[in-house]
């Protein structure tokens, strides 16, 4: 057998290439219309990236868990204007309930704290989806609904939904999607030990190591700027203030890559969705969170008004950290959740809790 | 992760392994036994007073000082996670060990790479049985940050050197055996104004040492002031090159900066407040307690991770620097926030008075959390030059 580790490499290599081909911030901010998308979704696809937490056995690149969030690292270091991530979460699902995985592009649903997708005895559907990311750029969309004996996944068209179309922070589709009544291409139960929680769980870690691959992005980019960049007779990155405020966007960066990075390998090596992934998902969207936020500032901070251009690529970065940290449950959000665990548990129970990991 | 970036900050994933956790255990164990003999209150003062030999002493018979280091300086050869899970439970519980703590961090360590043979095998095995108290003689009255202002002469003379000056902010020199004494041999050069300095260890009960009491906000006597008057120091003493200190004191180490104690001064704050705000907070206690929650979950991943790859023999010196500026910063801004959270807290909680009692030492001894080892901007200037700015 192949070393993991391996694997991961590889494939993020393999990530990375095709991100650099088809996605390069750069000339895709240059390019008039779209027309990167297609050819950017066919390269994603045929080297098997969308079906990196699909069994083999369905069809799938089988590479891992933690495979898969190297390549969704990578993702996050060219700020990425496609499905990737929500497809890779749409084939998890798909495969655990044993449902053949279509292909192109797909989304998932419910994504925020307040949905509720329901499914009855007769597989009718109903219910509001908001926020969906990538909304009618998907091809299908996969609803972890509440079924009368527990989570069932089924899978829809994007075609048959009634969509209200929007876009978000960063520019990308989103949208609003009515389920009630809408026709199912398949539905199977979950297997009993994952509960309805494991979607926004799942897409939560999915977001934080997306954000931790952006801000490495954004330091590298601020970095560079810092020494070339000149004012008052010398690159602004000898200003003790500059320098300053760069350490601590590294400080931002190393939080959200250590934290997602934790949660990442948590999943990994989990046998089951217990207290201790749901403490490690849970802070690495809350920190990662907080480091996109502070991150994103500090470096439009370093980079003036150019970085205040449509032309420049910060804001392709810093537009999807800001949408990233909203999507599957905000920093609040979870951390009222972890707070109220915290606070069940008792106050000697505090470190415990922290020094079993 | 195995994608290139320029910056090249990279956490590896590290679990503490089966034996680290099974270390914790007997720590605890340890620990609970002290209280329970009454050899220190977990809930006590969280400054300075924890100076206890004996204490230093059992914990020496435990194997648990020099736990790193070869064994044949006494020490046990054991894993730096090992290292990283008993300062986190010591610190936590408030255990004194101020008697083998530095010299178990740095003195001895420094002492391994810079000293002579003799000298290790005389005083690393005395460390380890925590017989050993070290202090750090680097800052003086006008040489803090900038510590190559440093003014205290070594001369030379027969045999060895003379030493001639004053040190301030000494901790726990009044209980050290040894100090690391930072003294100038040389001149600076026009080309190295760093140049010059040179590294002794100091045995502190030698004639023309004088050790005064500088008695801090708190009223804790911990720093001290350290005069020098024509002390005689064998050149056995002399750590490291005559006038090369610069490369030495300068190249503190990663393990030096990331451990625990570099953000869990305060825990004990946070501990508090989730007493105080019971077992159903409102929503801003919740998000609150969660938010700090994930903030500490990920410093002590960092730090552990930091430890992991020290184990592996890297060098995570970028790493380091980051987890002491995150996590010192963290560790001083949390008293200020549950003191903001306790604000509306039921003035009959079971907890209330003990609670006030440790916020307003955890509030006092905040300040020096950034300043202790090197200021924060001074490490920010460190962390900018790893990132290629300087
Ligand atoms: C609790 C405690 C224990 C200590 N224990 C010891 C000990 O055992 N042994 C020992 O030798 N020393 C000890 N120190 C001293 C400590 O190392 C120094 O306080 C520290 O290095 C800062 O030096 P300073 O106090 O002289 O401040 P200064 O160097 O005068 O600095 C004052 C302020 O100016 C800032 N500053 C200085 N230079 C720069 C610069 N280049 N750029 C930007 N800002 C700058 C600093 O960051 C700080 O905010 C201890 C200090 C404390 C608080």
């Amino acid at each position: 057998m192949t070393d993991t580790s391996d694997i991961s490499s590889l494939i993020a290599e393999s990530a990375t290439r095709i991100f650099h081909d088809r996605c390069d911030p750069q000339a895709i901010n240059n390019a008039k219309g779209v027309c990167w998308k297609e050819p950017l979704w066919r390269d994603i696809e045929e080297n098997g990236l969308t079906l990196s937490w699909v069994d083999e056995e369905r069809g799938g690149a089988g590479v891992g868990i933690a495979a898969g969030f190297d390549v969704l690292y990578v993702s996050g270091q060219f700020a990425i204007p496609a499905p990737l991530g929500e497809t890779m979460l749409a084939g998890w699902l798909l495969s655990q309930a044993g449902i053949a995985i279509p292909s192109g592009p797909m989304s998932v649903a419910p994504c925020t704290r307040q949905d509720r997708i329901f499914i009855d005895k007769k597989g009718a559907l109903s219910g509001t989806a908001r926020s969906v990311p990538f909304a009618s750029e998907t091809r299908h969309l996969v609803l972890l609904a509440q079924g009368e004996e527990g989570p069932v996944t089924a899978l829809v068209e994007t075609k048959d939904c009634n969509v209200k179309e929007g876009t978000s922070i960063a520019g990308d589709p989103q949208g609003k999607f009515s389920l009630d009544g809408v026709t199912l291409l398949a539905q199977s139960a979950l297997p009993p030990d994952i509960g309805s929680d494991v979607l926004m769980l799942l897409g939560a870690a999915v977001r934080a190591r997306q954000i931790a691959g952006g801000l490495q992005a954004v330091l590298d980019l601020a970095v560079e700027y810092a020494k070339e960049r000149i004012a008052f007779g010398r690159p602004i990155g000898k200003f003790q203030a500059v320098q300053h405020n760069l350490a601590r966007l590294a400080g931002e960066v190393a939080a959200a890559d250590a934290a997602s990075g934790s949660a990442a390998d948590a999943i990994h090596h989990a046998k089951c969705f217990d207290e201790a992934v749901f403490l490690e998902v849970a802070a690495a969207k809350i920190r990662a969170g907080e480091a996109a936020g502070e991150g994103a500032a500090i470096a439009h901070q370093v980079f003036g008004a150019i970085g205040f251009t449509q032309e420049h690529i910060l804001q392709r970065y810093t537009r999807r950290l800001w949408a990233w940290r909203d999507d599957f449950g905000t920093e609040s959000e979870w951390a009222e959740k972890l707070g109220r665990r915290i606070a069940a548990a008792g106050a000697d129970q505090l470190w415990p809790i922290l020094a079993a990991r | 992760m195995t994608s290139e970036t320029v910056q090249g900050i990279q956490f590896d994933q590290v679990r503490l392994p089966p034996e680290a956790q099974q270390l914790r255990a007997e720590v605890r164990t340890f620990l609970a036994e002290e209280i329970a003999a009454g050899t220190f209150d977990p809930h006590g003062t969280r400054e300075s007073d924890g100076f206890d030999r004996e204490f230093s002493r059992r914990v020496g018979a435990r194997g648990w000082i020099g736990l790193t280091w070869p064994k044949k300086y006494g020490g046990h050869e054991r894993t730096f996670l090992e290292r990283y899970v008993l300062t986190e439970e010591f610190r936590v519980a408030n255990a004194p060990t101020r008697g083998h703590f530095v010299a178990d961090r740095q003195s001895g360590p420094m002492l391994m790479k810079y000293a002579g043979e003799e000298i290790c095998m005389d005083v690393l095995p005395r460390i380890c049985r925590g017989e050993c108290c070290f202090c750090i003689g680097m800052s003086e009255p006008d040489s803090g940050s900038d510590l190559f202002a440093a003014k205290t002469r070594a001369e030379r003379v027969d045999g060895g050197w003379r030493v001639n000056g004053t040190k301030v902010w000494t901790s726990a020199a009044h209980n050290a055996d040894y100090m690391i004494g930072l003294f100038r041999t040389s001149a600076p050069t026009q080309e190295n104004r760093r140049h010059g300095l040179t590294q002794f260890l100091v045995d502190m009960k030698l004639p023309g040492i004088t050790v005064n009491p500088i008695p801090q906000m708190t009223g804790s006597l911990d720093f001290n002031e350290v005069v020098l008057e024509d002390v005689f120091i064998p050149d056995s003493h002399l750590l490291g090159e005559v006038d090369m200190a610069w490369k030495q004191a300068t190249s503190e180490l990663a393990y030096e900066r990331s451990g625990p104690e570099r953000f869990l001064e305060t825990f004990y704050a946070l501990v508090e407040l989730v007493r105080l705000l019971g077992d159903d907070p409102d929503l801003r206690g919740a998000e609150s307690i969660g938010r700090l929650v994930a903030q500490l979950h990920t410093l002590r991943r960092m730090s552990v991770s930091v430890n992991g790859m020290l184990q592996a023999g890297k060098e995570p010196v970028l790493e380091g620097s980051i987890v002491k500026d995150l996590g010192t910063v963290w560790q001083q801004k949390l008293p200020g926030r549950v003191r903001d959270l306790s604000a509306f807290a039921d003035p009959r909680s079971a907890n209330i008075v003990s609670f006030h009692e440790q916020l307003e030492n955890a509030i006092m001894i905040a300040p020096k959390l950034t300043i202790q080892g090197g200021t924060t901007e001074v490490l920010r200037g460190i962390i900018a030059r790893g990132l290629g700015l300087r």
